[in-house]
This record gives structure tokens, C-alpha cells and sequence, in this order.
């Protein structure tokens, strides 16, 4: 039980879920399958945004501006829809996901060949790239009856019970998973964030490997950029401003270690879900929804707090158990 | 988020002369393209160079840079506050609401001030008093901040000032000089004072080169990192009062995005994003760099957004100039 209680992603789960016990008292219904489906499609969006966040977060680094980037490239495949209606959808996402993969690179590109702190960088193309999609529309919207029919419906179509923009959560969340256990890139991000230099020993290539996250994190971004742009039906210059933020708040709320080199993958799907519920709970039970910026910065802090505490013990116990251990062996100690 | 990638140290035989070294300094460096934008600007518009004109543009960064000297102390100790322009917003809506209830103007400096202090107090005891990472826990206090002022204002605004209180924003102390940009000037010189001159301003260097170091060598360093939270929190609690002042108005999302411009500043202005270096000096000419393109940008007719754009080039140009310098200088060698 107490292993369980340590478990930061289960902790997470518990919480979540008293969460949707509560605000269910509160408002028939919401804990009811399909509003519960409602909010993962609500929230999808921010699962996948996170999970290119933790790729970099990983690294050491930071991504400011995958917001920027969703509005640039939705900006972009709106208007290639808009003005090409021929155009086959497949190839609008493939210019999406490509668009966005290539901004992702010049952020990866200034961290890994001219070493800037990735923060500096970031900073500098979000704004960039938010100015770019102003200039690209000339300040202009591209409104739903521009958008094809298919372009808007098929995030929306329902397969197996859930729309397909919950798939594609659910296929990302899954791909994320399997690159970042399983495949060298992911063992390499993690060794890269979690002690840099007996990396470099390791013979991790910690520029490339930051290189590889910052362009995972674009793509990812710029597939949102799709998505976000299908979903609210509406492309303009300002759409998902300081959603960099929420991807950055998900992550903390789940667990993943802003100096690099800790998290799972379920830590940030969780988080993302956490501030999803909140989000969608708070008009159903009456509170204002001005109040959600507060209620997340709350949550971000005490997340922090929680994290740090966490972490600390991680930090400390291998050489006390080692020497421990070497003094008097044969005792195990937990 | 430091990179601890062994770098090659060369230790030349002579340091070069000292005249060649301020000359290949930032400031120096950055001096030279604020003069470059001066002349580029009086050529492109003929309306730029005229006294009312050019004491116009300060308003541009007097806020901003106010709040940039002291983030400027906070980021060569290696933290950092991104809350700051949420700070604003709230001290913004508690003196709104001050001015509501009928509170005269040096009530409402004060609960500007005040709010502003307790703001910075509080980033200041979760990240010294806890030792949590700054960033984040900035970034949290960032979305508490505004989302008070959000929970007190929703979609409405505060409007009804005393008309003494418009002098902070609107009023000049004489002739073209701004209220705004005399303060500006004085807290520059209050700033650098107490960051070259004075025991503090040593500590803090200390601590952002090595906070290890700095411990072994009895600093106090939770106790500097809390006080300079504090002047954090204290310098956008009074560029909250001028900005209040000058728009004579609140609403919750005054100030958006102030953060990312005045951490711009600070490391256009040469203070090393990863601690340990930096002048004031630096940042007033940074302040003045930005303010100059956005000003001049404007007379061109150039919308806001694509200005940021500049900024933002200028900001990863800057910073990437001198790092390739030095790549081209050591293949050479």
C-alpha cells in the first residue's frame, strides 16, 4: 500500500478520479461514460502538445513555443485548405506534420549547433513564428464555411464509440510510449536530461538527441495545428495563445522533472487529464470559469512542491543504500 | 537548464589590451546597433526625430525595463520570475478596486506597491524558502496571479481613477522628460549602484556563478534569492502603478505577455541567460535598442505583431552572433 501511495502516477489516477466522484455529486451525469469520453476529446489536444513538451523536457530543455507553431501551421494547412479544396486531406496533415517538424528543427537546430539555452531560443520563435502566421493571413481569419467538409468532420467522426481525434490521442500517447522505452532515441533523451555528462561518456549525442526532441515536439505541434484548426472550425493569428503554458503545467502536474531526465509517459497524459477535468468540471458545478486560471496556477504550484519532495529522496538514496549495503551485507534494505 | 558539455578552455598569453576589450564588449557591441537603428530610423521616417516624438517612444519600455533591471539581478543569479507582468495585473486590479471604494492616490501607490511586494514575497518563499525550481513555480504563480485579477474582474473593467493618479503615467517632470523616464532613470542608477557597487551585487554574481561556492563562502543565498524576488515583485508593483496611471484603466489581461518582453531585454542586454554575468548597463541600452525598433517600426506603419517578429530575431540574432564569431575565430586558430 504504501509502494502504491509513492507511485506517483497511481496517486495521480486517485486523484483524478475522487476528482470526478466529487463533481459528479455535485452534477448528474459526470461521471457518465460519455461525458468522460467528452472531456478526453476535449483534452486531447493538450495530451499529445504534452507529450512533445516532455520529449524536450526530458532532454534538459524547454519548448516555448509549440503554441506559436500550432498557430502557424494551422494557419497554414487553413489556408491551403481554403484555397485548394482539391487538395486530399492526407496531404494537408502530411504538410501539417511536416511544417511543423521544420520549425521544431531551427529550435533544434539553434540549441544543438549554437548551444543557446533552449529557453532563450524558444522564446525568440514564439514570437517569431506567431508574427509569421500574421504575416502569412495578412491579420485575416479563415472561417469554417472556406474549410472542406472533410477537412472539418473527420477528427470528428466517430469510430468504435470515440471521434477519431481521441484516436489519434490514443495512437500518439502509445507511439510516445514505445519510442521513449523502447527504442535508443528514448534511452538517449532520458540519459541526456537525467546527468549530461556521464551521457557524453555513455556516448549519448546529447546535441542530436535535443535535436531529434525539439523536431518530434514540432511535428506533434504542427499535427495539432490540423487538429485545433478542425475542432474549433476557425484558423486566426491567436488561437491556442499560452496553451505553451498548459503544456508545460501538464507536465509538472504529471511528474516529469523540469531539470530533465524524469517522467513517464502516463505522468503527462494524466496531467494533461487532470487540468482537462478541472477545466470541463468548473461550468457544470457553478463556478465561474474565470476562476480556472487560478485554480491551475494552484495546482501547478502545489505539483511543483509535491515534485521536489519526490525527487529529493530519488537523489540522494543510491550511495547511502550502496554504502549501507557494503557495510553490513546480507542485510536488504528497502 | 545549464550545459555541462566540456567546453575547450584556451588561456591566451596576453588578454588583449584594454581599449580592444571594452571595444569587443556587449555593450559596446549593442551601443553601436542602437545607433545604427537611430539613423536607420531618422532616415526611413521624417517623423522620427523630434523631441515629443522620440519622448513619446520611452513609454514604450519605461514600464518594461523598470521591471527588467530588477529581473536582470534575479537571472544573473541564476533564477528567474516570469510572473512579473501577472503581478502587474493583480496590483493592477487591487488598486482598481482601491480607487472603486474611493481610496485617494497615495493609498492607491501604496496598495500597488504593497501587492507587488506580497507577490514577490510569495515567489520568493517558494523558491528560496523551499528551494523549488523557479521556473515553474513562476509559471504557477504566473496563471494564479492573473487568475485572480480574472476571478475579481471577469469580463469587466476598472475605469474610475482620481485625476492626480494619471500623474505617474501622463504627467512630465519637465520639458519633453516624462515622469516615467525620469524614474527609469533613477532606478537604473539605483540598480547599477547596487549590483556593481555595492556587497549584495557581489553576492549575487557569486551565487549565479557558483551557488555551491557561494554557500561555502557563508552567503546567505536563500536569504539574497528572497530579497531579490522581493525587488522583483517591489518593480512591477510600480510598474504597475505607472502603467495603471498611464492607461487609466484595468482589465485582467493588462499587461499579457509582459514576461517574454522584459526576459528579452535582459538577455539582449547581455546578462547571461544561465547566471553569473551581466551589466545594467547593458539592459538600459537594451531597453533603449527595443524600444527604438518598436517606435520606429511604428512610424513605418508596421503592426504590432510584426514587430515582435523583430524582436524576436533580434533576440536570437544577438546571442547567436557572438557564439559563431567565436566558432569561425577558433577554426582559424
Amino acid at each position: 500500500m504504501n509502494r502504491l501511495l509513492k507511485n506517483r502516477e497511481i496517486l495521480l489516477l486517485a486523484i483524478i478520479a475522487i476528482m470526478v466522484i466529487g463533481f459528479s455529486t455535485r452534477a448528474q451525469g459526470f461521471a457518465s461514460p460519455g461525458n468522460l469520453a467528452n472531456i478526453f476529446n476535449d483534452t486531447s489536444i493538450l495530451i499529445i502538445l504534452a507529450l512533445g513538451q516532455m520529449t524536450v523536457i526530458l532532454t534538459k530543455s524547454i519548448d516555448l513555443s509549440v503554441a506559436a507553431n500550432l498557430s502557424f501551421t494551422g494557419m497554414a494547412v487553413a489556408m491551403a485548405n481554403a484555397a485548394y479544396p482539391d487538395l486530399p486531406l492526407a496531404l494537408l496533415i502530411v504538410m501539417a506534420i511536416g511544417i511543423g517538424a521544420f520549425l521544431g528543427a531551427i529550435n533544434g537546430f539553434l540549441v544543438w549547433a549554437l548551444q543557446i539555452p533552449p529557453i532563450v531560443v524558444t522564446l525568440g520563435t514564439l514570437t517569431i513564428y506567431r508574427g509569421m502566421a500574421f504575416v502569412l493571413s495578412g491579420g485575416g481569419w479563415v472561417n469554417a464555411h472556406q474549410m472542406t467538409p472533410s477537412f472539418l468532420n473527420i477528427p470528428r467522426m466517430s469510430v468504435l464509440g470515440l471521434p477519431i481525434l481521441s484516436w489519434i490521442a490514443v495512437l500518439i500517447v502509445l507511439g510516445a510510449w514505445f519510442v521513449l522505452t523502447r527504442l535508443p532515441f528514448g534511452r538517449a533523451a532520458y540519459a541526456s536530461g537525467g546527468n549530461p555528462t556521464a551521457a557524453v561518456y555513455a556516448g549519448v549525442d546529447i546535441g542530436w538527441t535535443r535535436f531529434l526532441a525539439f523536431v518530434t515536439s514540432g511535428a506533434l505541434a504542427g499535427l495539432c495545428g490540423y487538429l485545433w484548426v478542425s475542432r474549433y472550425a476557425v484558423a486566426y493569428v491567436d488561437i491556442a495563445i499560452g496553451f505553451e503554458l498548459d503544456t508545460v503545467a501538464a507536465c509538472v502536474i504529471g511528474g516529469i522533472s523540469i531539470a530533465g531526465g524524469i517522467g513517464t509517459v502516463a505522468g503527462a497524459v494524466l496531467g494533461s487529464l487532470f487540468l482537462g477535468v478541472i477545466k470541463n468540471a468548473l461550468p457544470v458545478i457553478g463556478i465561474s470559469p474565470f476562476a480556472q486560471m487560478a485554480i491551475s496556477g494552484i495546482v501547478i504550484v502545489l505539483a511543483v512542491v509535491f515534485n521536489a519532495r519526490a525527487e529529493k529522496k530519488a537523489g540522494r538514496i543510491i550511495l547511502r543504500d550502496r554504502a549501507a549495503q557494503d557495510r553490513n551485507t546480507g542485510e536488504v534494505s528497502a | 537548464m545549464s550545459d555541462v558539455v566540456a567546453s575547450k578552455r584556451v588561456i591566451p598569453d596576453r588578454i588583449g589590451t584594454k581599449t580592444s576589450r571594452i571595444l569587443s564588449s556587449w555593450e559596446v557591441l549593442l551601443f553601436g546597433v542602437a545607433v545604427l537603428i537611430f539613423v536607420f530610423n531618422s532616415f526611413a521616417s521624417p517623423y522620427f526625430l523630434n523631441a515629443w516624438n522620440l519622448s513619446d517612444a520611452t513609454f514604450n519600455f519605461t514600464e518594461k525595463a523598470m521591471i527588467a533591471f530588477a529581473m536582470a539581478l534575479l537571472v544573473i543569479a541564476g533564477e528567474i520570475d516570469l510572473s512579473v507582468a501577472a503581478i502587474i495585473a493583480l496590483a493592477s486590479t487591487a488598486m482598481g478596486a482601491a480607487a472603486q471604494a474611493g481610496i485617494g492616490t497615495p493609498g492607491l501607490v501604496a496598495i500597488g506597491i504593497g501587492v507587488g511586494l506580497a507577490c514577490g514575497a510569495f515567489n520568493g518563499l517558494l523558491v528560496a524558502g523551499l528551494r523549488l525550481p523557479s521556473i515553474v513555480v513562476t509559471i504557477g504563480t504566473m496563471s494564479l496571479f492573473r487568475g485572480i485579477s480574472y476571478i475579481v474582474l471577469g469580463d469587466q473593467a476598472y475605469g474610475k481613477y482620481p485625476e492626480s493618479f494619471a500623474y505617474f503615467g501622463q504627467g512630465y517632470v519637465a520639458w519633453v522628460f516624462s515622469f516615467e523616464f525620469v524614474l527609469f532613470i533613477v532606478l537604473a542608477i539605483a540598480f547599477a549602484v547596487l549590483l556593481h557597487a555595492t556587497n549584495f551585487g557581489r553576492q549575487v554574481y557569486v551565487i549565479g556563478n557558483n551557488e555551491f561556492a557561494a554557500r561555502f563562502s557563508g552567503i546567505p543565498v536563500e536569504r539574497v534569492k528572497f530579497i531579490l524576488f522581493l525587488l522583483t515583485g517591489l518593480m512591477a508593483g510600480v510598474a504597475s502603478v505607472c502603467l495603471t496611471s498611464r492607461l487609466g484603466s484595468t482589465r485582467p489581461s493588462i499587461a499579457q505577455g509582459w514576461e517574454l518582453e522584459v526576459v528579452t531585454m535582459v538577455v539582449l542586454g547581455g546578462v547571461s541567460i544561465l547566471g553569473g554575468a551581466g551589466t545594467i548597463a547593458g539592459v538600459v541600452i537594451a531597453a533603449f535598442v527595443m524600444g527604438l525598433v518598436t517606435f520606429g517600426l511604428g512610424l513605418l506603419n508596421v503592426p504590432g505583431i510584426v514587430m515582435s517578429i523583430f524582436v524576436g530575431l533580434l533576440l536570437i540574432i544577438t546571442i547567436a552572433v557572438p557564439i559563431v564569431a567565436r566558432r569561425i575565430k577558433e577554426m582559424s586558430r
